[in-house]
């Protein structure tokens, strides 16, 4: 064959190996059609687990329960029952073993993310118990006045 | 050499056929892939959100945030709720100041000043990933960096996203953004980390009034999954044909 038809056949073959060699060990073993078919399921099946091995951080109520039982079942007996502690409390994350404080977000501006009145119909916004922010006792915290694991006044 | 007529047609017919063959006839599956194409999920997650029971506290947006480390003060979220504000004119004001991260507690929508005489109706839409059948921004992928899980989940593959943003346009919904700590796509995973172990997603468990609901669309006995097969439920865009998997109660003609 004559080399000026060689020369870019070797150098052809030798980039086409490069690719693939690079590709071979560049690419995970489990990378492939994993899934159902190419479009959807083309991936690599670690990235799952990957996924899965995420630690979760909010923990749920019943996790609260089980050392802070007086709070639970005080704020179980009230309507504030069907909040999740974590909402104030914030995520518990490794709490219940390392009992590292968690802060406590007591600002009235938490309380009033249901309780500012909106005039919405409609909406079970309109049905919740709620207060103009501008004129219901402005530049105090909430819980001077009320629990916010038992919140009526009524119940103090 | 001399060729029959029968002949000929024989060979040409054979010979058609086998170049009709497909590559893939002869690649050989490994073990696992051929299980994993065999194999069904025995779950198929969905979602059901009744927007009549959002109050618009934001806590679904606040806990998905801090569960799944998206920055707390970027522009950016996972999830998010909106406002429809209509008015007797049938003027339709929509807001979702940080995505709802801190509630909505302010009368004004989008700096106007609303008569509450002139609300004809207003109401609140928690938004999120549709975890589509047919997701359009897994067919635009490149690089097979977004896929969709045997249960029906779409995730991103954060080794292997080149962070090009082609989902990112893709998505009708607008579910997708860039994340600024691990520059690449990020979305919506319902939480995949919590619902592989059991559990609800952080929106659902930080819901109090039950606005949102995580179900199981394979398990007819799955309340939430009864009230999508029983109950009128719509989706967001289904023009789109992308199947989305989140259903909704009380949806508006305004909400897109």
């Amino acid at each position: 064959m004559k080399t000026h038809v060689l020369r870019p056949l070797i150098l052809a073959i030798v980039l086409v190996s490069c690719h693939l060699l690079f590709r071979h060990f560049y690419v995970p073993d489990d990378f492939g059609v994993n899934g159902k078919n190419f479009t959807f399921g083309f991936y690599r099946a670690g990235s799952i687990d990957d996924w899965k091995a995420i630690p979760v951080k909010y923990k749920g109520k019943e996790l609260c329960a089980e050392c802070h039982e007086e709070q639970y079942e005080s704020n179980m007996a009230s309507k504030h029952s069907i909040i999740q502690c974590e909402n104030c409390h914030g995520p518990a994350m490794d709490h219940a073993e390392t009992e590292e404080p968690l802060t406590i977000d007591k600002s009235r501006g938490l309380c009033l993310r249901c309780h500012a009145a909106l005039p919405y119909p409609g909406s079970q916004r309109s049905e919740l118990p709620a207060i103009d922010p501008e004129e219901h006792n402005v530049g105090m915290e909430c819980a001077e006045c009320h629990n916010p694991h038992k919140p009526s006044l009524e119940d103090m | 050499m001399s060729v029959s007529r029968r002949d000929l047609l024989k060979k040409t017919l054979v010979g058609s056929a086998a170049a009709a063959l497909p590559l893939d006839a002869f690649k050989f599956l490994s073990p696992e892939q051929a299980k994993a194409a065999l194999a069904e999920s025995p779950h198929r997650w969905g979602f059901l959100v009744d927007t009549t029971k959002c109050v618009g506290c934001g806590f679904c947006v606040k806990a998905c945030k801090k569960e799944n480390d998206v920055p707390y003060d970027e522009p950016i979220t996972r999830t998010w709720v909106e406002r429809y504000v209509i008015t007797n004119d049938g003027e339709a004001l929509v807001d979702s100041p940080h995505g709802g991260r801190d509630g909505f507690t302010e009368k004004k929508v989008m700096e106007h000043d609303v008569d509450p005489e002139s609300i004809a109706k207003a109401f609140f839409v928690p938004k999120l990933c549709n975890q589509c059948k047919s997701p359009a921004c897994v067919q635009v992928c490149p690089v097979g960096a977004t896929y969709q899980t045997p249960d029906g989940v779409v995730l991103i593959d954060r080794s292997w996203c080149i962070g090009c943003g082609y989902c990112v346009m893709a998505c009708p919904y607008g579910v997708r953004f860039f994340h600024p700590v691990h520059k690449v796509a990020e979305k919506c995973t319902f939480c995949y980390h919590r619902i592989s172990k059991g559990l609800k997603t952080a929106c659902v468990d930080n819901c109090s009034f039950g606005a949102r609901q995580l179900c199981d669309l394979k398990d007819h006995n799955d309340p939430y999954t009864k009230v999508i097969m029983t109950q009128r439920v719509a989706v967001l865009k289904d023009e789109y044909g992308t199947k989305p998997q989140v259903f909704y109660i009380g949806l508006d003609k305004e909400v897109r």
